[in-house]
């Protein structure tokens, strides 16, 4: 078991390692050179020369890799050119919106599909079943920024419920930040919960035939307990692999929906570093995102272990 | 020898596009779309490009189907010339994906030792999220329409990848594919004939979603002003100019996002019916 968390363990080292590649590749695609087309094109060739200087981009290309990674193993993200600051701190800044809008409308993802998928399951073929997987196949079409307007127009411009933008003030209560967050959390919420709907019907379907659940049965437990007890239990491990997997799309769902919003989140800052060509910033965000990403894929692998005694390596 | 081969996974697939009534709505709804896009000069009713100050903002009536925005352009004929370029994307992509995604699986699947690497590779291109990735490559490409082709292909290569080298690590061990070793047929025939002539089905209902998943995206990334340029006229440049005029036109938000459901939808329709059809466990997804 040790040896398969170590070999587990490497396989992600070298994920994050081709990840950390990949990021340098695709900021370094840019046609031209980096440093004018950041400056844009008021800079004097002097601004250009120091820039390029001060990022390292007059300096052999194998050299700026290994101190892209070097800087990186330090924890030093670069900073960055329009904000001036570094972006670790510019990222730590904008953290907060991102990380509720991501646990809200996870919150809400989950409410909404899980109890739904395995209803839908339990009644395999009946109208509430073809219903819930229409919704989702329906649900899963949705531009989330579309919703989002659509929302907005119903609910703030039209009845005039809660607010169509932004976080509220510098020092606004929990509760006013939450009605900013209400709209931005529905949309991306609603939007994901398809994909966790058709997860959770799907591996409940699976072991709902399973003989254990029809030995449970035979021995005259309610249907609550062989659904809740016997089967969900057992439909558990692909349920929150998906959600898992669902957090980290939701951090990047966060992009579009915090820009429709005019939330100060993460997303809104990589849309604004993009327009910017605000490079080091696009990179670490990439970098934090999809480390995340990689990072809890490994975290799921090892709970496998820990939670269905079944899978042994 | 190719005739020889048999085939693994496929059940028919016209067959499967008949007999299931949501693939048939699918097929239907496409086509209507995709057949307006096509004809867009004869069926748009006004120049979509041609402004009218004297009727901007005009809501839907019996002249103006959806209505006009604020330069005066029919949102209808602007929502049918916009189909044109948000299906091209659409196709541009999938046809750029599908050809490095099935190289890339195709040959992780097969030869083992460039599998320890590849399989390496197309993980850590997965572990970044569809659109971040999207714009983080057009941060480095600029925007323009082939710059949002060519990294949205980027972006969903790896998925398809992923699920023609698991398709043809399966094929791979099937005694005919072994018995075309045996009697001498050279690699690249195996590869061709025998593997890719099986992997037509997985790729086809992989293509359906990667479609409908790259309109999605391009309207995502127009809607953020990284995508095509403003004054372009796609489903997600639309939405993104009727933003401004939420409350006062809503009409300018609504027929295009309605005009990507329908199209987005009656492809998952497709894409959906046919993998059912492939796989009734229907444990896999993007």
């Amino acid at each position: 078991m040790l040896a398969y968390i170590v070999k587990r363990f490497i396989g992600m080292l070298v994920v994050m390692f081709l990840v950390v590649t990949a990021v340098f590749i695709i900021v370094r695609m840019t046609p031209g050179d980096p440093a004018a087309v950041m400056l844009g094109p008021d800079a004097t060739t002097a601004d250009v020369q120091a820039l390029r200087q001060r990022l390292g981009l007059d300096r052999p290309i194998i050299v700026q890799y290994l101190q892209f990674f070097g800087n990186l193993l330090t924890g030093d993200l670069g900073r960055s050119i329009f904000l001036n600051a570094p972006v670790t701190q510019v990222l730590a800044a904008r953290a907060e919106p991102t990380l509720f809008l991501t646990l809200f409308s996870l919150l809400i993802a989950v409410g909404i599909a899980v109890p739904a998928g395995v209803y839908a399951a339990c009644h395999r073929g009946s109208l509430f079943d073809q219903a819930a997987l229409a919704f989702a196949m329906l649900l899963a079409s949705i531009p989330s920024f579309w919703m989002g307007l659509v929302l907005i127009q119903i609910f703030a411009s039209g009845l005039g419920w809660l607010p169509a933008s932004g976080y509220g003030g510098p020092d606004a209560s929990f509760g006013e930040r939450l009605r900013h967050l209400a709209l931005p959390a529905v949309t991306l919420g609603v939007v994901s919960s398809a994909l966790i709907l058709r997860f959770t019907r799907a591996s409940m379907l699976d072991v709902l035939g399973d003989d254990y659940v029809r030995t449970a049965r035979s021995k005259g437990a309610s249907e609550f307990v062989v659904v809740m007890k016997h089967a969900f239990k057992n439909a558990l491990v692909p349920i929150v692999t998906v959600i898992g997997l669902t957090a980290a799309l939701l951090a990047a769902g966060a992009v579009v929906t915090e820009t429709v919003f005019g939330l100060p989140g993460v997303g809104s800052l990589v849309v604004n570093a993009v327009l910017r060509r605000d490079y080091p910033v696009i990179e670490a965000t990439l970098l934090v995102v999809a480390g995340l990403y990689v990072l809890i894929n490994f975290l799921i692998d090892l709970m496998y272990l820990a939670i269905d005694p079944r899978v042994r390596f | 020898m190719a005739a020889a081969a048999p085939t693994v996974t496929d059940p028919g697939l016209w067959r499967v596009l008949v007999s299931r009534r949501s693939v048939m709505i699918g097929v239907v709804i496409f086509a209507i779309i995709a057949g307006a896009a096509l004809l867009a000069p004869w069926v748009s009713p006004y120049d979509p490009f041609k402004l009218s100050i004297a009727n901007r903002l005009k809501p839907p009536s019996a002249r103006f189907w959806f209505g006009t925005d604020e330069f005066g352009y029919d949102i209808f004929s602007r929502t049918i010339y916009a189909g044109r370029l948000s299906l091209l994307v659409g196709l541009g992509v999938v046809v750029l994906a599908s050809i490095i995604g099935v190289a890339l699986g195709v040959f992780a699947g097969f030869y083992r030792k460039a599998d320890v690497f590849l399989a390496r590779v197309i993980d850590a291109m997965m572990a970044f999220p569809d659109v971040l990735l999207a714009i983080a490559l057009m941060a480095a490409l600029g925007p323009s329409l082939v710059n949002v082709i060519i990294a949205l292909s980027v972006v969903y290569a790896p998925r398809i990848a992923r699920v023609v080298r698991a398709s043809t690590m399966v094929i791979r061990e099937l005694p005919y594919v072994e018995a075309a070793r045996a009697i001498g047929v050279s690699t690249p025939r195996i590869l061709v004939f025998h593997i890719l002539r099986n992997l037509v089905s997985p790729i086809l209902v992989q293509a359906t979603f990667v479609f409908a998943h790259a309109m999605l995206a391009e309207a995502g990334l127009s809607f953020l002003g990284v995508g095509v340029s403003p004054d372009i006229p796609t489903w997600g440049t639309m939405i993104s100019a009727g933003r401004q005029f939420v409350g006062k036109a809503d009409w300018m938000i609504l027929f295009p996002g309605l005009a990507i459901v329908l199209a987005v939808l009656s492809l998952q329709m497709i894409g959906d019916g046919l993998r059912d059809a492939l796989d009734p466990r229907l444990t896999k997804d993007m």
